[in-house]
């Protein structure tokens, strides 16, 4: 067994753990120094992890317990690429966070490194997870400290609402994980996913399987915020810490989806076929794509407007896990990277914007942000790549699914996630040309309410020297753009997939130490249909967002035409994102009914 | 959404979610009528693999410690997120409010039991892997028994004994310690949380192998996670009673 | 019998949602998340249960004595603890509502919205 694999979960805990212990007896800056040496040892560990299980996946067995005839007596992590990936990019975009937030949070000692990096710890061990209820400690604890750090700055009634409605509707999906898991070890007398899938496969699904697939998928959609779970993660990623928001916003939230994709392919795919499921997660993740875009646009608060921008992604990326193929699971492994790197750009960017400023605003920063071009370009330069600029990662991601598609006979699902990304890449593009070029005009009646006061008094920001402030920003930038360019990537993707599609060969392998025969990699290039989608975006996204400078230019004809079709709508879906945590719960158990109800339909 | 939409909204869906529970349900072993193999082959393993006559504890923090480590790490992030979000917005360096106990009772009770509370707690501790109990129950109990001290005195006696550096030490060390004998066995080449330990003779206070370690880890842990709770939480409810401090 | 506890599973679950969903007070809402969180326990542990069975402790009882699944207890273990932590940190951000919002009501605290 490898003995790199626990250590993305160890190094980090242990570190809280000596942190809070010393803390009191060691000083402020070093605590801080010795958190972002720790999370940059987590981050060159995963990164050797995704090379190392690059052949084959990496099986550990947690206290040596090896599972006896084909029953796991303890608990698994398995190390494949993709999860060796989300963990490297967590502990990125934490390094980042860290670095960034230097002398941020100086009034709360060492609380804010300590809680950072248990966060960390948590979400490697999540994406690494072999083991249902494994995967809902990790789950926990990730949310846990998810709550208290969006709850920073409680005395403004944002946070205090955020993290509320955070915690309060995490915690209901939470509860749905167990039940679900419940119902499955009642059953199969197993928690390891692996083992499961090996008791449910080739059998008839009958109410307790689809219901127990429900509760788990509607729980990690609670996390994941797809529409309708979705509500609480607007009302908390707007009010977090920008640092916090990095990590919200950049990973925790497509976590959530990546479990759904490994509980489908090792649990269930062998007793709950593709073709059925497939129409069901494409319909949720095409609402949300759409929801969240639409919704970005009416956003002038740059925090909430990149919230939703994160809802729009995590739609894109379920209809690639929907697609409930090879090419898909591989276009969501790339788009999860490339698309969490490149948010976390775009909020560092906002926060060096909230610091410099004390504002988060877009009509109230119009053209202030001249003052501060690298925050600009990389703002601008993640809104393009959200846009599916060829040939960066989004696109690549894209054209994965378009192939994919196609071949499905659901060609109409690529325009409708152009369409998306129009929507949320040209929000981002157009708060980009307000800001940093002061283009646009400076009232917009359309957006929604003014926002309050910015809740970010970081301590003393005339002592923080202006690199430490954009090297996170510009790096986080130029990995997410640049990680297109690693050789054969989505050629890797495309392998990695297969492994995790083969659930019996998976199965084999982890319950009885029978390693599959190492595959090539196939070589891929994206398709003359997939270079049309993405320049048709980027330039629709480009156009959108000119259309949302320049909408009250348009002929005063149009515009009453466009609002007696449009203005219901709007004034509708504003007022279901109404901050109230009962609304919030309502919606959430409509989710999961439908859910159920439409997987009862299609597999009977 | 008014309350009314609302509760209708819920009342479909709840009624959606209440069929389908009933339909899984449907699908269930009955009441009783259990077979999976999981829980049957450690209670047959277990106390001949461990030494442990507790099954519990053995799966607890043997067959699934991994598990323990991120319980006990979720205790453990919560009292810092509760310190964060109470101790940000209070101001430091105040004096520590009296808040004397008044009531005779209150106190005589306080003092007859504290002792007790404490030495209950430690044997609830130290026979976790033997009868039912644990590092996680007894952790409580001693918490409790310092809670019984701020009854027995006052704010400030209470404050006196739990100073927040040694808690934080405790607390710290209760969680780090147990990563730490996990990072052990890598180092002497096994798995992560593999046993270090003789395994002894079951029924005694020496079996288990790593267990006793463990459990005494996660008894530290939890004793310290609920102590700073209390602590933050009581001196929440000191602030208000103060009236030199009471908010405008 | 045979279903019983698995109804009332369901029941305390669906229950506990409703009692969040109209909650006007925070402490009520609390109390409803623990109350709904209650109902996996009752899940876990009747799932687990073998009739007849003793306690999975074989002190002072021979070994392969009829017993109940020791790994549902150990979830529920597991389960509690999170229970405690969620409901520490909801109280603790209902204190901060109390003082600086001035409302329990989590219909009244709603400064977010569109």
């Amino acid at each position: 067994m490898d003995v790199l694999v626990p250590l993305p979960v160890a190094i980090p805990l242990l570190t809280a753990a000596a942190l809070t212990a010393f803390g009191y007896w060691c000083g402020r800056r070093l605590d801080d120094l010795i958190a972002i040496v720790a999370t940059a040892a987590t981050l060159v560990i995963s990164l050797l992890l995704v090379f190392r299980s690059n052949d084959h996946d990496l099986v550990y067995w947690f206290g040596g317990w090896k599972p006896s005839n084909g029953v796991a007596l303890g608990i698994s992590f398995t190390v494949d690429p993709g999860g060796a990936a989300v963990a490297t990019l967590v502990a990125t975009l934490a390094l980042a966070a860290l670095v960034f937030s230097w002398r941020y949070f100086d009034e709360v000692g060492t609380l804010f490194p300590v809680l950072m990096l248990v966060f960390v710890g948590a979400m490697c061990g999540f994406a690494l997870a072999g083991d249902l209820f494994n995967l809902f400690v990790w789950f926990e604890l990730m949310s846990v400290v998810a709550y208290a750090l969006t709850g920073y700055g409680v005395e403004h009634a944002g946070p205090l609402e955020g993290a509320i409605n955070f915690a309060v509707t995490n915690s209901v999906g939470s509860f749905c994980i167990l039940f679900g898991i419940g119902f499955l070890y009642a059953r199969t007398g197993a928690l390891n996913l692996a083992q499961i899938g090996e008791a449910l496969a080739g059998r008839h699904a009958d109410g307790l399987v689809i219901v127990a697939f429900t509760l788990l998928v509607g729980g990690f959609m609670t996390k994941a915020g797809a529409v309708p779970f979705h509500f609480w993660l607007s009302d908390a990623y707007a009010v977090a810490p920008v640092p916090v928001c990095i990590l919200l916003a950049g990973v925790m939230s497509d976590l959530g989806l990546h479990a759904i994709a490994r509980i489908y392919w090792t649990g269930f795919s062998g007793t709950l076929t593709a073709g059925d499921i497939r129409p069901v997660l494409i319909g949720f993740g095409l609402v949300t794509a759409i929801m969240g875009g639409f919704m970005c646009f009416l956003q002038r608060d740059l925090k909430r407007m990149l919230a939703f921008a994160t809802i729009s992604n995590i739609g894109a990326v379920l209809v690639g896990i929907a697609l409930l193929t090879r090419s898909g699971l591989a276009s969501s492994i790339v788009y999860l990277n490339t698309n969490g790197l490149l948010r976390g750009a775009a909020f560092v960017a906002v926060g060096i914007l909230v610091r410099r400023f004390k504002s988060g605003d877009e009509l109230d920063l119009r053209g202030r942000g001249r003052r501060a071009p690298i925050a600009g370009v990389v703002f601008a330069a993640a809104g393009l790549g959200l846009a599916l600029l060829p040939p960066f990662g989004p696109f690549l991601a894209n054209a994965l699914v378009v192939d994919s598609a196609d071949t499905l006979g659901y060609g109409w699902v690529p325009p409708v996630l152009a369409l998306a990304a129009v929507l949320s890449a040209g929000t981002i593009l157009r708060a980009a040309a307000r800001i940093f070029g002061g283009l646009g005009e400076a009232k917009d009646p359309l957006f929604s309410h003014e926002p309050e006061e910015s809740q970010e008094e970081p301590t003393d920001t005339r002592r923080v020297s202006q690199p430490l402030l954009w090297i996170p920003a510009a790096a986080l930038a130029l990995v997410g753009l640049g990680l297109v360019f690693v050789p054969e990537l989505a050629g890797h993707a495309l392998r990695n997939a297969g492994r995790l599609v083969d659930r019996s060969a998976h199965a084999r392998e982890l319950l009885h130490g029978v390693p599959p025969p190492p595959a090539p990699a196939p070589s891929y290039s994206p398709s003359a249909a997939a270079y049309a989608y993405g320049v048709a975006s980027t330039l629709g996204a480009l156009a959108f967002a000119a259309f949302g400078l320049y909408r009250r230019r348009l002929p005063i004809v149009l515009r009453r035409a466009a609002a007696r079709v449009a203005d219901r709508p709007v004034a509708g879906l504003k007022a279901l994102h109404s901050g109230v945590v009962g609304d919030y719960v309502a919606w959430l158990t409509a989710g999961i009914a439908v859910l159920g109800g439409a997987v009862a339909v299609v597999v009977r | 959404m008014t309350r009314r939409v609302r509760l209708a909204l819920f009342g479909v869906a709840a009624c959606g979610l209440a069929a389908l529970l009933l339909w899984s349900i449907t699908g269930l072993p009955k009441f009783g009528d259990y077979h999976g193999a999981y829980g049957k082959i450690l209670n047959k393993r277990a106390p001949q693999e461990r030494q442990t006559s507790n099954v519990v504890a053995a799966v607890v923090f043997d067959y699934r410690g991994f598990d323990t480590m991120g319980e006990e790490l979720i205790l453990f992030a919560a009292v810092m997120g509760v310190a964060m979000l109470l101790r940000e917005p209070r101001e430091e360096e105040a004096p520590v409010p009296e808040d004397p106990v008044r009531s005779d009772a209150l106190r005589a009770f306080g003092v007859s039991f504290a002792g007790a509370t404490l030495v209950l707690g430690l044997w609830i501790v130290a026979h976790g892997y033997v009868t039912p109990g644990g590092g996680f129950q007894g952790g409580v109990v001693l918490a409790a028994a310092f809670l019984l001290v701020w009854l027995a005195g006052s704010y400030r006696a209470y404050r006196g004994l739990a100073r927040a550096p040694f808690v934080e030490l405790a607390e710290g060390s209760g969680a780090g310690g147990y990563v730490v004998i996990g990072l052990c066995a890598l180092l002497i080449g096994d798995a992560f949380l593999h046993n270090l330990l003789p395994y002894g003779v079951a029924g005694k206070l020496s079996s288990g192998g790593s267990i006793p370690l463990l459990n005494w880890a996660s008894g530290l842990e939890v004793t310290a996670a609920f102590v700073l709770l209390f602590n933050e939480f009581l001196s929440e409810r000191a602030v208000l009673i103060d009236p030199t401090r009471r908010p405008s | 019998m045979s279903y019983l506890p698995f109804v009332l599973a369901a029941w305390i679950f669906l229950v506990g949602i409703f009692g969040i969903v109209r909650s006007r007070h925070f402490i009520h809402l609390v109390v409803c998340l623990s109350l709904t969180q209650s109902s996996t326990y009752v899940l876990l542990l009747s799932i687990g249960y073998v009739k007849h069975g003793g306690a999975p402790i074989f002190k002072d009882v021979p070994l392969g004595t009829k017993a109940v699944d020791p790994v549902v207890q150990a979830l529920t273990l597991t389960d509690i603890v999170v229970s405690v932590t969620v409901a520490a940190l909801l109280l603790a951000l209902a204190i901060q509502a109390k003082k600086h919002a001035k409302t329990m009501n989590p219909d009244e605290l709603r400064p977010v919205r569109g």
